[in-house]
Order: structure tokens, then C-alpha cells, then sequence
């Protein structure tokens, strides 16, 4: 809320609504377009990977060409022409950099633009960033400091020279390669992303953090997260995301991977922010990701908190599977909608252990001609018994164009068990308006208030430094929709 | 010149006619209270005054310190020190109280062309003015009105008008849903806010407010237009002989 004014003054700078919009040139390397088993080997030869690498990446791409595109959620979008999409371009940098002083000038003013210096000395105190620009990752900062606690924070590529065999374990071991369609594509072309490795007992002392970037025209980002947190261990990690303003439609399919072992925390927290494309629709990220966490060991714990304003389609369902007894879920969602935008987005909790408990708060906000679904699966197994689930969907509309939608599945197998789900559907009402107007606020102002205390259960779960950017996010995303 | 000049106001709901012709004039340092039966057009009186959308004036003016407020939207009406109390206060869920002043604060203060207060200085001061209020911090962390009984809405929309003050403050029926003693803590609020610099219109249906809130003058609202004006003692005529007597006189 203290950031409402700063979030209107914010507004009021940039000229167009999205302002990360701009394009960096930077010679790129490219992979030939479309997609082929030679484009698969292209990529593997590209990150000298293992042969088994390679293999398992053959083996997803025959699978994918076996599998059709999902059709139940609620977006409607041209057919994707996967021939037409360059699955790799890397910036032409020096392959392997010592240190921040190496990484290619014209970088890190885009990121600086960004607002996110790669600067160690100018990061927020505490926060270690991995920088995944198109298909690479250009920089990680903090991985000493890290390194002393044992800690692994790594791009996943590099990971898989240094860790294969921790790669090699866990690796499709939460998604497997057959999971769904964008899962399998992932699978094959994967390009960079972040891995992680927090070893038994340690708490990790900041941050970290991934920032992705697609630059390159007609090219897709496809990357792979993997985190694994040993016993008795805590990490919170961050993920920021943004592209360049394009009349075409870019394609993103990620596939993020968590494990958690007994007693171990993982917070995962996402704004994204991708181009949502133009008031009428035209361009904009196409945003298909897979992301599922593991809690396999006892009281483990998995906690999912996403801001999602941008992409013109987001098709996203952070889910937890609860197989360590006393294990726990968390979902933590908003997500904004607004002229052509269209949202679905929930998530699964999959509860196998016993007195495993699970949380789901969503808020979604709709505003424009956009659609905003919320889809969300909680099942039961049957032993699962004294396990718990609370959700709790809010939908929020601003104009009367715009849609919402709550579709809950809940699938109970043991009587032993409690699930609670309760929606609401509201509406920025004339009343609540004309209250903040009648003190003085204006219009943008109000809004912005009335959507962040909408929000607010969400917000919360945020890092600080991550609420007041969200925020803003947030009151950009809406501008213009009232009034 | 008038703080407050309502010149031959006519406003149409639905087509029907709610304020014929009504004029008022409020100098500064004056309580004006005006009475009516339900219907009248109070509220609508107050909405029109603040700027509400669907309440636009048909003709006549409206003149806040000389400047006419018929261009002005809601919130620069509010801004330039037009203050309503409302009747019946609005929940913001999830917005904060301590927040949600700041931001009304700053506004005022930046259109005043005051330096915007910051975090500190603001809570500060809120907490200053909240204790004279009795009103209690906790209440300032709470969301805008959510789960507020009818005493603390009220205490809050005064405590609101003492951290913005206004020029002239329009009081909705705010003496409803009180009980004696929450109507005394309001009044007194009211009361220390009352100076030669500002105006303050008391819209009521009872006279018992008026009981703590002394006007200067009182006018009866009766079928959209002031039928009668005088002093206190007019109010307590309406409490002795009720509306239909003065009504069927005018």
C-alpha cells in the first residue's frame, strides 16, 4: 500500500504500459529454424552434454511427437506453428566468463534497464541472481559466498558438467518427459535455467534468485529449474521474467522441478511479467509451464507464490505432490488479466501421505475483455487419511467485458480426510470508488488501493523487496481499466 | 464570500425531481444543520455536493470559496477541501487504515502545495490526532471499515476529517446507529475541529445531535428546498411539533 503512490508515479514515467518492450542488439547465435531430431542434437552438441542427455532428450522429443496439444482450458489461440520458432539463440559472448567484468557491456545495460543490475556490490544486499538471457545463462552472481555452505547455484547446464550425477537422479524424476505436450517439448529442447542443490542441514542465508529474459525475435525460451533441498533445509527462491514488446507471438514452455526431503522448506515465488501483447490482442508471450514440487520426505514443506500480469496466455499450474506424511502444500496466486489477456491458471494437490495439509489462496482479477480461470485440482488418496485442504478462490472484476471463472476438482478417496473450498466473486464497487475519490485519491489511485487489498493474503507471502515491485506490477498491469 | 454558496440547485434521479431549487450560503466559522423528514433529499443533497456520478446538478451552481465545483470531479472537489462524512461509511477489504490516510492526506497536502508526509511523520501525527479521537492504533492497522461497529465507522470518518482539514465538512446523518456515549465521543471530535477558518454542515433527521453539535443556523429541507431557516431553537420546534407542523406552515 505504500507503494500505491510510488506505483502512480511509476505509471505516469513510462510512456507505454510495458515498458520492459525494448529490444537489446546483440549478435546472436542461432539454431536453424524449426524443430527436427537434428535441431535436438544441435542443442545437446551445443551444451556438450552427456550421451545419456542426449538419449533422454531424443526419447522426449518421439514422445512429443506422439502427443497432442491439451484443448480443456479455457484460452482460445491460433495453433502454434512449432516449425516457425528458432529453439536456440544464445548472445555471441565469450563462452565462459571469470567474472562479472567479462559479461558483454550491451547486457548489462539491458538489464540495468530492467532495473536489475548485474552488479554484485548493487544487488540488493542478499540476494544471489542467475541471468538467463534467450537460451543461456550470462551470469550468477554470489556463488562463492554461496559455495562455502555447500550450496549449488549453478545454471543448469553447467550443472550438468560439473553434478551429473545429481542432474542424472532428479531430472524428470517430479515432471517425467511424458507428463503433457509442453512438458515433452521442454524436455527435448531445454536450453538453460537454474539448478540449485541445498545439502542437508543448511539454511540457506539469501535469496536466490533467476531473472529470465527472451530477447531474440521468433525465438522460444524453453528453460529447466531444478531445485533440490536435502533434510532439514530452507531456500527461498525468486523468479522474475520479462520480454521485449513484438507484434508476433513468442512461445515460452518451462519446466520447473523441486524436491524436498524430510523436514526440508522450499518457497518459490514468481512475478512474471512477460509482454501481455497490445490493448487488441496483437502479440504477446505465449506462457505453457509445467511446474511441480515433490514434497517426498516427512514435514517437508513446498510453497508456490506467483504474480502473474503479463503473457497474452498463461497456462499454469504450480502443484505440490504430498507424499511425505505431514508434508505441506501452499499456493499463493494473483493473477491480473487485462484487455485481450487470457488466464488459466491453478494449481494440483496431490495428497499421498498421511496428515499431509494443503493451502490454496487465488485471487484473480479481470479487467478489460479478458478471461481469467482459475482451475484447480485437490485429490485425496486413500491414505492420505487426516489430511487437510483449504482453498479459497476470489475473483475480482473491473468493467463489464471481462470474465472470471473458478473450476475446482476435488477427488476424495478416504472419508478421513477434510477439504474446504470457498470462491467469491466481487466487483470494484461504485460505493468503494466514490469513498476514495470523496478523500482525495483519483481514480488510479483507488483502483490500485482496492486491488492490492484484494491481493493482499497473496502479497504477503512475497520477499519484501518482491511485494513492492509486484505491486507496481500490478497497478501498471490495470492502468487505464477504470474510469 | 460565502465558503459555501448552493445557488438554485435542481437535480432530477430517474426523472423525478429531488432538489427544486435549493440555496444555501455557509460562511466560514459557522455550523449550518439541516433538518428534514426521510425523503427530503438529504442524502442526495450531500452525494451532489460531493460529486458523485448520476448526482450532476440540472441548473444552478455550486461554489466552493468562490470557485464553482459543477466541472470539478469528486476527488478534486475533495482535494480542495470538500469533506463528506458518510452515513453509511464503505468497506475496503485488505486496505489498510493507517494507508489508506496517508494517501488522502498526501493528496490534500500536495494540492496545497505542502510538502507529502512521510511514513514516519504521518504515523506519527495520525497517532496524535487518533488518541484525541479514542481511537485506538490497532483500529488504524485494521482494513478501511471492515468489521468496524457503527461507533467506530463513525469515529473513523472524524478522525479522517481531522488528519485532512477540510474547509467545509458535510456530517451524513452521522449521529446513526450511535449510542449516547458514542455520540458524545463524535461530537466532541466534531466540536475541536470547529474553527473560524472552516464550515461545518450537519445534515439530520433528529434533533439530538444537535444537542452536542450546537448549529449556528438551522434550515428544514422539505420536498427538495429550504422551507424554513432560523436559529437552534428551530430544532428544537421540529423535536416539539415534529415536521408535519412546520411543513403545513410553510
Amino acid at each position: 500500500m505504500v507503494a500505491t503512490q510510488e506505483t502512480i508515479n511509476k505509471v505516469k514515467e513510462v510512456s507505454s504500459t510495458y515498458k520492459y518492450g525494448f529490444v537489446t542488439d546483440l549478435e546472436a547465435e542461432k539454431a536453424p529454424l524449426g524443430l527436427s531430431e537434428d535441431i535436438v542434437k544441435f542443442i545437446s552438441h551445443k551444451k556438450k552434454e552427456p550421451r545419456w542427455l542426449l538419449e533422454w532428450r531424443l526419447k522426449a522429443y518421439k514422445k512429443w511427437l506422439s502427443m497432442e496439444a491439451p484443448n480443456w482450458a479455457m484460452i482460445d489461440f491460433p495453433k502454434i506453428d512449432f516449425q516457425d520458432i528458432y529453439y536456440y539463440s544464445a548472445p555471441k559472448t565469450k563462452p565462459k566468463l571469470n567474472s562479472l567484468d567479462e559479461v558483454d557491456p550491451e547486457l548489462l545495460r539491458t538489464y540495468e534497464k530492467l532495473g536489475i543490475p548485474i552488479k554484485e556490490q548493487e544487488v540488493l544486499a542478499g540476494v544471489a541472481v542467475d541471468y538467463v538471457f534467450d537460451s543461456v545463462s550470462v551470469a550468477t552472481t554470489f556463488r562463492e559466498k554461496l559455495a562455502k555452505e555447500g550450496i549449488i547455484f549453478c545454471p543448469i547446464s553447467e550443472a550438468v558438467q560439473t553434478y551429473p550425477d545429481l542432474v542424472k537422479k532428479y531430472i524428470g524424476s517430479v515432471i517425467p518427459i511424458s507428463d503433457n505436450y509442453y512438458a515433452a517439448l521442454n524436455s527435448a529442447v531445454f536450453t538453460d535455467g537454474s539448478f540449485v542443490f541445498i545439502p542437508k542441514g543448511v539454511r540457506c542465508p539469501m535469496e536466490l534468485s533467476t531473472y529470465f529474459r527472451i530477447n531474440e525475435q521468433n525465438s522460444g525460451q524453453f528453460e529447466r529449474t531444478l531445485i533440490i533441498a536435502e533434510d532439514n533445509t530452507y531456500v527461498s527462491y525468486l523468479e522474475g521474467c520479462t520480454a521485449p514488446q513484438r507484434d508476433e507471438n513468442q512461445l515460452h514452455a518451462a519446466v520447473v522441478e523441486l524436491v524436498a526431503m524430510n523436514n526440508a522448506e522450499i518457497k518459490y515465488s514468481t512475478v512474471q511479467n512477460w509482454y501481455p501483447g497490445d490493448k487488441d490482442g496483437k502479440g504477446g508471450i505465449y506462457n505453457f509451464v509445467t511446474k511441480r514440487g515433490n514434497c517426498l520426505g516427512k514435514k517437508s514443506k513446498i510453497s508456490w507464490t506467483q504474480v502473474e500480469t503479463g503473457s497474452a496466455i498463461t497456462w499454469k499450474y504450480p502443484s505440490c505432490v504430498l507424499k511425505g506424511d505431514n508434508s505441506v502444500g501452499e499456493f499463493y496466486s494473483v493473477a491480473v488479466a487485462n484487455n485481450a489477456q487470457q488466464a488459466d491458471t491453478g494449481t494440483k494437490m496431490i495428497h499421498i501421505g498421511k496428515n499431509t495439509k494443503s493451502t490454496i489462496i487465488s485471487k484473480g482479477i479481470s479487467a478489460g475483455k479478458a478471461q481469467n480461470t482459475y482451475r484447480g485440482q485437490v485429490q485425496i488418496q486413500k491414505n492420505a487419511k487426516g489430511s487437510r485442504n483449504f482453498t479459497q478462490c476470489d475473483s475480482l472484476l473491473i468493467g463489464d467485458k471481462c470474465g472470471a471463472h473458478t473450476v475446482p476438482y476435488i477427488n476424495q478417496f478416504t472419508p478421513h480426510a477434510r477439504v474446504e473450498h470457498e470462491a467469491t466473486t466481487s466487483k470494484i464497487s461504485e460505493d468503494q470508488l466514490f469513498y476514495c475519490l470523496q478523500r482525495g485519491l483519483d481514480t488510479e489511485q483507488a483502483t490500485s488501493l482496492i486491488v492490492n487489498g484484494f491481493c493482499k493474503e497473496v502479497m504477503k507471502e512475497l520477499p519484501m523487496e518482491f511485494a513492492v515491485e509486484a505491486q507496481k506490477l500490478i497497478g501498471i498491469s490495470l492502468e487505464g481499466s477504470v474510469g | 464570500m460565502s465558503l459555501l454558496e448552493i445557488k438554485n440547485a435542481k437535480l432530477k434521479l430517474e426523472d423525478k425531481d429531488i432538489l427544486k431549487g435549493l440555496s444555501l450560503s455557509v460562511n466560514s466559522g459557522e455550523v449550518h444543520a439541516i433538518m428534514g423528514p426521510n425523503g427530503s433529499g438529504k442524502s442526495t443533497l450531500s452525494y451532489m455536493l460531493a460529486g458523485r456520478d448520476g448526482y450532476e446538478l440540472e441548473s444552478g451552481d455550486v461554489f466552493l470559496e468562490g470557485q464553482s465545483l459543477l466541472e470539478m470531479e469528486a476527488d478534486e472537489r475533495a482535494r480542495s477541501g470538500l469533506f463528506l462524512a458518510f452515513q453509511y461509511p464503505v468497506e475496503l477489504p485488505g486496505v489498510g487504515g493507517m494507508s489508506f490516510l496517508r494517501e488522502a492526506v498526501n493528496s490534500r497536502r500536495k494540492f496545497l502545495g505542502e510538502e507529502e508526509l512521510d511514513h514516519l511523520a504521518f504515523v506519527k501525527e495520525a497517532r496524535k490526532v487518533a488518541s484525541k479521537m479514542f481511537v485506538k492504533d490497532e483500529m488504524l492497522k485494521r482494513a478501511v471499515n471492515v468489521g468496524f461497529s457503527g461507533g467506530e465507522k463513525k469515529r473513523f470518518e472524524i478522525l479522517q476529517m481531522a488528519m485532512l482539514k477540510p474547509k467545509v465538512s458535510i456530517l451524513d446523518e452521522t449521529d446513526s446507529g450511535l449510542d449516547v456515549d458514542a455520540l458524545k465521543i463524535v461530537s466532541d471530535g466534531v466540536n475541536a475541529q470547529r474553527n473560524d477558518d472552516n464550515a461545518i454542515v450537519v445534515i439530520t433527521h433528529y434533533q439530538r445531535l444537535l444537542d452536542y453539535i450546537v448549529p449556528d443556523f438551522v434550515h428544514i429541507l422539505s420536498d427538495g428546498s429550504i422551507i424554513k431557516s432560523g436559529g437552534a431553537e428551530l430544532a428544537l420546534e421540529v423535536e416539539k411539533n415534529g415536521y408535519a407542523g412546520l411543513i403545513n406552515a410553510a
